[in-house]
């Protein structure tokens, strides 16, 4: 008998080396799809071009561990990135907002192709005056070029 | 020779923008805490697990946060330095020892010298996080208010230490 509950003893044991995380509810996979979808929204800032979903950083499993049980206090998604950005600053997130600091960040690019934009047609227009006189012929020119040409004709056989 | 002026000069603009853009380090990203108070914990210390420590203790004094824990292996590089500043007995540092085993974190105390007046435990990192640390060593200068005044990420260095973290102390502590 003794034997045996060592035997279930140590089995027992064994079979905790084997367990894992218990099975997702579907209420746990609301919740990871909601923690998914903002994890994505947010810089980890230990390995910055990686968002806080993918990466497998300590810091990165902390933040995610928090916005599970801040989704779970019932805090709604805004809350939770507030929350972030409080203690990391806009740059945890990966559109940040709109706002005096980062105005150049948002328009800049736009701004950028509006000044190519107005290079490419002042360029282009200068071309154009450029080539179109060239173009015209006089009268007397004109002549002259059929003349040669003609002549250019007569020459061949 | 005109012509050549307008492209030369949008390069050069361009590269002093890169030139600056490459020596910035990245990994500082400022921030949003200095100037506000230091967020509110309380934990158990280090060396007494039964004894608590919550910044609001410190009220009415210059400090030092230094985040450190015995796994980071930049924080040997800043040890000494804090060592050293801890005999100057300028200001009085106080380590949060982020996600550490305990017995670690002693044993490390014990081979690098000990410059905290006391370390507290952060051992799931939570208070970690309210104080926005992601790269350990990060170090905080808290005035006499409770208000962090600085931040300083990635190891104390003795140029940082000299020019910018001493002579803020000085001036907070008047």
């Amino acid at each position: 008998m003794k034997r045996l509950m060592i035997a279930l003893l140590c089995l027992a044991a064994g079979a905790t080396g084997f367990a894992r995380e218990a099975a997702p509810t579907a209420e746990d996979v609301v919740v990871e799809k909601r923690m998914v979808a903002i994890s994505e929204e947010l810089r980890c800032l230990v390995c910055q071009n990686e968002s806080l979903s993918g990466s497998q950083a300590d810091l990165a499993k902390d933040l995610r561990r928090e916005i599970r049980e801040q989704i779970g206090r019932g805090r709604s998604d805004q809350e939770i990135l507030d929350f972030m950005v409080d203690r990391y600053g806009d740059f945890v997130r990966y559109r940040p907002p709109l706002k005096g600091t980062t105005f150049l960040l948002w328009f800049g690019p736009f701004v950028l192709l509006a000044v190519g934009v107005v290079a490419l047609v002042v360029i282009l227009r200068r071309r154009g005056r450029r080539v179109a006189p060239a173009t015209a012929l006089s009268a007397e020119e004109q002549r002259k070029a059929e003349e040669l040409l003609g002549l250019a004709g007569k020459d061949k056989p | 020779m005109n012509r050549f002026l307008l492209p030369l000069g949008i390069f050069i603009v361009l590269v002093v923008f890169l030139a600056i853009g490459l020596s910035l380090n990245p990994r500082e990203v400022p921030s949003p805490l200095i100037g506000k108070p230091a967020p509110a914990f309380e934990l158990p210390q280090l060396h007494k697990p039964e004894a608590r420590f919550a910044p609001q203790d410190m009220q009415g004094e210059v400090w030092l946060l230094n985040v450190w824990a015995s796994w980071c292996v930049s924080c040997r590089q800043e040890h000494p330095l804090l060592v050293d500043l801890a005999n100057s007995k300028l200001v009085p540092i106080y380590g949060l020892n982020y996600k550490d085993p305990r017995d670690d974190a002693l044993r490390w105390l014990k081979q690098f010298g000990d410059p905290y007046v006391l370390s507290i435990a952060d051992v799931e990192g939570r208070v970690g996080i309210d104080y926005g640390v992601y790269g350990v060593p990060e170090t905080y200068v808290i005035d006499k208010a409770g208000v962090i005044r600085f931040k300083q990420i990635g190891p104390v260095t003795q140029d940082v230490l000299e020019k910018t973290i001493l002579p803020l102390v000085k001036e907070l502590q008047k």
